[in-house]
């Protein structure tokens, strides 16, 4: 029974995650810009450039922030000292920048070396993404990114992380 | 007094101002605990001690060379080095040089981060046979462990066997496989590359004692493995013809992992004679390694699963065995820690440092793989020190603290005992002394293998 009802959970589960995501089939694709954060430096030039975004840290605190077109989401929380890690750099190699959307956004489908990655975040969730791999458009006005608050669980309840 | 009052915490001696932290390890668990208490307890005073002349751990002796993109995490911990309130402390060793006693003595809060520093081994016959190795040490020869520099690899055979399925086995088996030319532009140690040069293996087979859906390595690492250039990878049908039914039974990230397999199963080809030949290997267990000095083969004995959980099961021998040939062993079946101080309370069969959320007694704690066990990437152990960190943040901010002397306590009974300690400045000579030589033959870096050759450039 318990091996029946856990490969039950599977499934439920598995199909949550086929209706979550539409695009399933990997697309050809183009790599992401690397920069160092120069640009997210840069004050938005216009208000159409503008794009409101709201971070939630891992003390589970609202931080609203004015980026603009282009801006990475890794790099840009760095500007703001926002305790986002990167220690990769942004070069697709670790998973200390994970993120969850939270809004309703619809984001770019990740790429399968995004997705390679998230297989190995801690507390990986339907709607995990990688920081360092958003980059801010238009329509994403207004997008909620939350920080893993496993430290936050930590210490409270004394949650230790554990890998998969 | 209207400029003296912000100025008052840093010059106060109260303990819960200014506490005295000490951690213990440079490896990620130390730095990003550093980095988190440094960043929230601005006038506490936090020491790095370090074994080893050179600072990072496992980022510098662990992450493979060609994983260089991971090893940009040591950018992040020089910034936390460099904090006005942290410092590094290399060449000290706990155990060795000073004890955890004395550690106590001298500070408010002692964070042990040590990690691991020995492997879970197979005690079967023929295990201390010549070309028979440890992961770890195997891992500590190519990435310029000091002590593992002299290890008396072979490599004139054709055939290799790597034991486990993990992610370490996938690195080991990597560079057993890999082009030299994509090899040589790493910071591989020389003496390594000198030989993997030579290399004459071709085939190396990965055995785990379990199934393709019980395996440990992640989706990256696999399909880095089965994607390298001019090697066919070699599949047992019988394992792998049912493994399509259950894909839609798993989750993420089992489930992509485990398509990953089913794919390129399905996609293999004949090897062409020209091809170096990587053989996934299910359901076998060493039970004896064969040769009179150096290993020649591997007596493997036949497992079946048992148990309910699918991705749990446990590996049962039915008591068949086979034989294959092979010039050399390397085991990769997990690290663990060791007891470096009496005094430190250990649990021997879970082979970390005994702790509750971190905590091993008032005043001193445990992160990272010493305190959670050998197991997840550099997120987890980021996630444990980050919470670990936290604990301890809120225990000073409650508990009673007294006033601590902190590192010149530790100094003293250094300069005693004649210890040279090395500073964040000395080992930045080291860094820039490494660079240099890498740059003569393209490489990011050439190490340092000779403790007292980073002594001596340290000292300069």
């Amino acid at each position: 029974m318990i091996a029946l009802s856990r490969v039950l959970g599977y499934v439920r589960r598995d199909n949550f995650i086929a209706a979550a995501r539409k695009n399933y089939i990997r697309s050809i694709h183009s790599t992401c810009k690397l920069r160092h954060g120069e640009y997210e430096m840069q004050d938005p030039k216009s208000p159409d450039e503008v794009v409101n975004i709201t971070y939630i840290t891992k003390d589970g605190k609202k931080v609203p922030i004015k980026g603009k077109v282009g801006d990475n989401v890794l790099r840009l929380a760095q500007r703001y000292d926002i305790p986002m890690e990167g220690a990769c750099e942004a070069s697709l190699a670790c998973t200390t920048c994970h993120v969850y959307i939270k809004s309703n956004h619809e984001l770019p489908t990740a790429e399968p070396e995004e997705e390679d990655l998230l297989d190995m975040a801690p507390f990986l969730k339907e709607c995990s993404r990688l920081g360092c791999q958003i980059v801010l458009t238009k329509d994403m006005e207004g997008l909620e990114i939350e920080l893993p608050q496993a430290t936050r669980n930590f210490y409270v309840d004394g949650h230790v992380p554990t890998p998969h | 007094m209207k400029f003296a009052l912000p100025f008052a915490k840093y010059l106060s001696t109260n303990p819960k101002l200014n506490p005295k932290i000490c951690i213990v390890g440079s490896g990620p668990a130390g730095f990003y605990a550093a980095q988190y208490m440094a960043s929230r307890l601005q006038t506490a005073q936090i020491d790095i001690f370090e074994r080893l002349p050179v600072p990072f751990g496992l980022v510098r002796f662990g992450v493979a060379p060609d994983h260089a993109d991971l090893k940009k995490c040591s950018n992040g911990f020089a910034k936390t080095a460099l904090l006005k309130n942290v410092r590094f402390a290399g060449n000290v060793g706990l155990g060795r040089d000073v004890s955890l006693k004395e550690l106590k003595e001298a500070y408010n809060v002692v964070l042990l981060t040590y990690g691991v520093d020995d492997s879970l081994q197979f005690d079967v016959k023929g295990k201390n046979l010549g070309n028979v190795f440890q992961a770890k040490d195997f891992v500590g020869w190519y990435n310029g462990v000091p002590w593992n520099k002299e290890l008396p690899v072979d490599l004139s055979g054709d055939r290799a066997t790597v034991f486990g399925h993990g992610n370490v086995a996938i690195d080991v088996a990597r560079i057993l496989l890999s082009s030299i030319d994509k090899l040589k532009t790493t910071d591989i140690t020389e003496h390594s590359l000198a030989l993997l040069s030579k290399s004459k293996i071709k085939e190396v087979s990965l055995i785990g004692r379990r199934g393709p859906l019980q395996v440990s390595f992640t989706t990256k690492e696999l399909r880095e493995l089965l994607n390298l250039k001019d090697c066919c990878n070699v599949w047992q049908p019988e394992y792998m013809l049912t493994v399509p039914e259950v894909v839609p039974l798993l989750v993420k990230p089992r489930k992509r992992l485990t398509e990953l397999m089913v794919q390129k199963f399905e996609s293999r080809k004949d090897p062409q004679p020209d091809e170096k030949q990587l053989k996934m290997i299910f359901l076998r267990s060493p039970v004896e390694f064969l040769g009179d000095h150096k290993v020649k083969g591997v007596k493997l004995v036949i497992n079946r699963l048992e148990g309910d959980d699918l991705l749990n099961k446990k590996a049962v021998s039915i008591d068949i065995d086979e034989t294959v040939d092979t010039s050399l062993v390397v085991s990769s079946i997990g690290y663990k820690s060791i007891k470096v101080d009496n005094d430190i309370p250990f649990d021997g069969k879970k082979n970390i440092v005994r702790n509750t959320h971190g905590k091993v007694e008032d005043g001193v704690y445990v992160a990272g793989w010493l305190g959670r066990g050998a197991a997840g990437v550099l997120a987890h152990t980021m996630e444990h020190a980050f919470g670990v960190a936290s604990i301890i943040i809120k225990a000073i901010e409650t508990e009673q603290l007294t006033p601590k002397p902190g590192f010149d306590h530790v100094a003293k009974i250094l300069e005693h005992k004649n210890v040279q300690v090395v500073t964040w400045q000395d080992w930045l000579k080291i860094d820039e002394f490494e660079r240099g030589e890498g740059q003569k033959v393209n490489k990011p870096r050439e190490k340092v293998v000779d403790i007292e050759q980073m002594l001596k450039i340290a000292a300069s």
